[in-house]
């Protein structure tokens, strides 16, 4: 298992770009392990991801690889599933690249509910850009272009992409990356648009400017804010405002597009 | 004997069916005036060939979806129209970059901004040619019939495959909208065949050596796609040796294969002392001239059609220099190509514009009245 592991990653191209303490790597391991616990071929499995640190991830995997443009991987990835339905196709993003430039690519993945793994690193910043805020920043934390505290409220990634239409929604954070792997399995196996939110430490773009401690300090803090799914169940809405939810946040139901298209026009070939 | 039917048809279908007939199996794309023909004729004939209609949610998905449908091995094209074009531009240059084979219609509608949705208009050459950001070559086709949209549209998608080059095809409304005969050869008689037949063993996605083939994501072979400068392998870098080769090798392509992607015409006096030069629609009403003025009158008169706009045709225009006293480039823009006839014609020929832009066509009328000044 650990020799296949490797095989997964693109060691020549380590060690990696990201700053000391960063989660990013933690994230993309559990990914590694999780689609070496699904069993893929690993010529189906293709990893698509964005612009920013987190979607650097995608030149350190040992698969078929594309490193897209700001906020479009969603769009890359959905031509080429329509091209290729086999494929296993996983989505990295940065908060700010899945939600801010790619937002609307991301509810029409979602609407249209096609076999994607969207896993959306959120750091709760612009790291790559060096500390600007996301829709994700949480209202009052400090980035560079919002020195006081951003004034604008934060989405809520898996409701907005369950209201958009999406199946599957999870979320973990880097200090439990055992829960994350399993969650990027589910994911996996769940056939439609799965969202996996990602929590993450960026010590150097968010921590240091919101005085939130070492890399440590913040994985600790997630750790102790995490609550899990069933325990969220019996708990006031009151007691939960600090909190952050994981699990299995939802599962539904739902048509899933490239194979409704490809039976669609079945029929119109025969 | 191969089979021929004429078939009268739209040049917005046209370039639908050329692309079909060259092997275009997937369509992303999003409606706008006066493109949309395009689409809605890839949307009944996709499904029934086994191929991918989508309609994505804006044209910076339809560029990227087409880009990653590429990726995965399948030929595809998206049409849009001048607002649409200005949007596709980042995911345009990416394809640049990764050396993605895809074709981009745009059936140009006068701008800026939504300008005029069904006036006829060529005012997006230079968009064609410096849309997209860095020093980016590019190929763009602009065909001056229903029937040369056919044609163009397969050579478009047949060259994207062999150079791994974007290819535009710039229609102008008047070409998109008209309803002209075009003669369709046996199907499969078109297509080129597919670069990934024949991967040699040795196989590095941007090898420097010359045209490499791409092997569609899901055949065994890892690589990385990047818009960042990479090497060989896909990687990225920054070094600088490399950066600079890697943008010598994406326009040395075209200079290399520039005899098969040039395509010009030239009718009329083989020593002209008046010559036209122009492309698209507009080359209609300069053949009406040419037919007028040199077949039946006899003067010292001739035009270059051009289908390719770029690269541009620089030999061409410049061997014509030679000859002509005056070079008229009628356009409707304000003035685009013409920089170009200037600048390869270097003093040798007078260059005289012809303009216009209030969304009419140049008629041969005007042309004739010009011509008249100079002869
Ligand atoms: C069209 C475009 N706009 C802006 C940028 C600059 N840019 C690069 S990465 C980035 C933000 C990345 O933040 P996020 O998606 O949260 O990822 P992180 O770096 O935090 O992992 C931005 C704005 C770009 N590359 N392209
Ligand atoms: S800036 Fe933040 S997200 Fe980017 S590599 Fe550094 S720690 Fe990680």
């Amino acid at each position: 298992m650990e020799q296949l592991t490797r095989d997964f990653l693109r060691s020549q191209k380590l060690p990696h770009i990201w700053c000391p303490g960063c989660g990013n790597g933690i994230v993309t391991a559990a990914l590694v392990r999780a689609i070496e616990r699904a069993g893929y071929d690993q010529s189906d499995v293709v990893i698509v991801s964005g612009i920013g640190c987190s979607s650097r991830a995608a030149g350190y995997l040992n698969f078929n690889t594309l490193h897209t443009t700001h906020g479009r991987a969603l769009a890359f990835a959905t031509g080429l599933k329509m091209s290729r339905p086999e494929l296993k196709i996983f989505v990295i993003m940065g908060d700010g690249d899945c939600s801010a430039i790619g937002g609307n690519h991301f509810i029409h993945a979602a609407r249209r509910n096609i076999d994607l793994n969207a896993v959306i690193i959120n750091n709760y910043i612009y790291g790559m850009t060096g500390g600007q805020h996301s829709p994700l920043t949480p209202r009052g934390k400090k980035a560079t272009t919002a020195p006081r505290g951003t004034l604008e409220r934060a989405f809520d990634l898996l409701e907005l992409a369950k209201g958009a239409g999406a199946t599957f929604g999870a979320r973990a954070t880097a200090a439990q990356p055992r829960q994350l792997e399993q969650l990027i399995l589910r994911g996996a196996n769940h056939k439609g648009f799965s969202v996996i939110e990602a929590l993450s430490p960026c010590p150097i773009a968010y921590g240091r400017r919101n005085k939130l401690g070492t890399a440590v300090d913040m994985l600790r803090d997630m750790k102790e804010k995490s609550i899990s799914v069933e325990r969220s169940f019996q708990m006031a809405d009151t007691e939960l405002e600090e909190k952050t939810v994981t699990g299995v946040i939802y599962t539904l139901d739902a048509p899933e597009y490239s194979e409704e298209y490809y039976r669609s026009i079945e029929k119109t070939v025969n | 004997m191969p089979e021929i039917k004429p078939v009268l048809m739209q040049g917005n279908e046209a370039c639908a069916e050329g692309a079909i007939s060259a092997g275009v199996r997937f369509y992303a794309g999003y409606p706008i005036t006066p493109s949309t023909e395009v689409a809605e004729h890839m949307a009944s004939k996709l499904p029934e060939i086994g191929g991918v209609f989508i309609q994505m949610e804006d044209e910076i998905a339809s560029m990227a979806a087409v880009i990653g449908a590429s990726i995965g091995g399948m030929r595809s094209l998206t049409a849009t129209s001048g607002p649409g074009f200005s949007l596709k531009q980042e995911n345009l240059g990416y394809a640049i970059m990764a050396e993605i084979p895809c074709v981009v219609v745009n059936v140009q509608r006068m701008g800026p901004s939504t300008g005029v949705p069904t006036a006829p208009a060529q005012g997006d050459v230079m968009q064609a040619r410096w849309g997209t950001h860095g020093d980016h070559p590019i190929i763009v086709f602009s065909p001056a019939s229903v029937y040369e949209t056919f044609y163009l549209t397969i050579a478009a998608v047949n060259l994207s495959q062999k150079l791994r080059q974007p290819v535009i095809m710039l229609l102008d409304e008047v070409i998109g909208h008209m309803r002209e005969k075009v003669l369709i050869p046996e199907a499969g008689k078109l297509m080129v065949e597919r670069s990934s037949d024949k991967v040699p063993s040795d196989w590095k996605p941007y090898d420097e050596k010359g045209l490499t083939p791409l092997v569609p994501f899901g055949f065994g072979h890892f690589y990385h796609v990047t818009g960042l400068f990479h090497d060989q392998y896909g990687f990225p870098t920054g070094d600088p040796i490399q950066v600079e080769r890697a943008l010598d090798r994406i326009h040395g392509k075209l200079e290399k294969y520039r005899d098969e992607i040039i395509l010009t015409n030239y009718i009329g006096h083989k020593e002209p002392r008046v010559a036209i030069i122009t492309y698209g629609c507009t080359v209609r009403s300069a053949r009406a001239v040419v037919k007028k003025a040199y077949w039946q009158e006899r003067l010292p008169v001739g035009l270059l059609s051009m289908q390719t706009i770029w690269p541009f045709p620089a030999r061409e225009v410049e061997a014509l220099a030679n000859q002509a006293d005056v070079i008229i480039v009628p356009e409707m823009n304000m003035g685009q190509i013409i920089g170009e006839v200037e600048r390869y014609a270097c003093g040798k020929a007078k260059i005289v514009p012809l303009n216009r832009y209030d969304g009419e066509m140049i008629t041969p009328e005007q042309i004739l009245n010009e011509i008249g000044r100079w002869l």
